[in-house]
């Protein structure tokens, strides 16, 4: 650990990207494990396709990509525990909690504005 | 109170609508990039666009305007910075929030 | 007030890091601090010495190297996301047996925490998507 420590800050990740199509979700994790090493007060919220980086039974092995989704379950482990999927992207993609790897708490639309209110920072993914 | 950046067209992409379903009361919305087609007057976005303008104080990039050949085509209540004005709206909102 | 950026867009390709270049020039006039722009994703590309547009065109890569000499800017690429897509300095470049380099004077090749540290101790952070 380095010498300094500031104080958390509360950082937001919104992840709006539905996996392998694009690197933005996998990098995007990246970053949250970092942010988790620094410590850091970390929200993750899935919006739009992002909801489809959490389905379970990923298998990307036939298209030669690391399955990064797995990388979701130690996710606890580090510490980040505040997990959001936003209620109309799953429903329009026919999604249920149970069908994701993770446990997550649906939030409605007009409550993710409060959320990102009470944030320091928010990195858009 | 945040800023949300909106870079994409509106007719192609949800950015414009998940900002707007998300955006609390007295937030801001800078259109940049492709955003700024947001901003045309008499699209099917009119109304969405009028009803927006009643919650949020919305920007729009003026030289992306003018690039894409639209900057006399703005819908009203809309008001055009240059960067110097996006960066001072950076300065006035507490946080940045992009869509893209 | 201090902001730093995060690019995401490939020059030439995105308008991503055309804006975020003259929203750098903007701040920097109006005095105020830039900590880092950390280049990420596809804007990785952005550093990369070889870019050749033709000359009447802007060279965003010389332009952020010069902007970076005028006001000692620290322009950090991901070492990770650079790699993949062939970003290499000369340490790199001779660690991975490469033939060459081709990171542009003035960027840095560094890790994520640089993106995670300058979220916590910028004022702002803005990100610029592709």
């Amino acid at each position: 650990m380095t010498e300094q420590q500031p104080d958390p800050k509360k950082i937001l990740f919104l992840n709006r990207r539905a996996p392998y199509g694009s690197s933005l979700p996998r990098e995007a994790l990246d970053a949250v494990l970092m942010a988790s090493a620094f410590g850091q007060e970390i929200t993750l919220v899935f919006l739009e396709d992002g909801v489809f980086q959490l389905k379970k039974q990923q298998d990307p092995s036939n298209i030669e990509m690391k399955n990064f989704s797995k990388t979701f379950g130690a996710l606890a482990l580090y510490g980040v525990e505040s997990v959001y999927v936003e209620q109309r992207s799953m429903e329009k993609r026919g999604l249920t909690l149970d069908q994701l790897l993770i446990p997550a708490k649906i939030i409605q639309s007009s409550e993710l504005g409060a959320l990102l209110e009470e944030q320091d920072q928010v990195l858009s993914f | 109170m945040i800023l949300h950046t909106v870079n994409r067209s509106p007719f192609g992409s949800d950015c414009l609508q998940s900002c707007l379903d998300i955006a609390t009361i007295d937030s801001g919305v800078i259109l940049i990039e492709d955003g700024v087609y947001c901003a045309l007057a008499n699209t099917e976005l009119t109304e969405l666009i009028s009803t927006a303008l009643t919650r949020h104080k919305i920007y729009v990039l003026s030289p992306d305007l003018q690039a894409r050949g639209i900057a006399d085509a703005v819908a009203e209540g809309i008001e055009a910075v240059d960067y110097a004005g996006f960066v001072e709206l950076c300065t006035q909102f507490d946080k940045v929030v992009s869509w893209y | 007030m201090i902001f730093s950026l995060a690019i995401y867009g490939a020059p030439f390709s995105s308008q991503s890091s055309d804006t975020a270049y003259q929203f750098a020039c903007a701040l920097l006039e109006q005095g105020h601090s830039l900590h880092r722009v950390f280049f990420y994703h596809d804007g990785v590309y952005n550093g990369s010495t070889l870019a050749t547009p033709p000359q009447d065109e802007r060279n965003i890569p010389a332009s952020w190297s010069q902007l970076a000499e005028q006001h000692g800017l620290d322009l950090v690429i991901c070492v990770a996301a650079g790699l993949r897509r062939g970003m290499l300095d000369a340490t790199e470049s001779d660690r991975w047996e490469k033939p060459s380099h081709n990171l542009e004077q003035g960027f840095t090749l560094s890790g994520l925490g640089q993106l995670i540290e300058a979220t916590m101790v910028s004022d702002r952070m803005i990100t610029f998507g592709n």
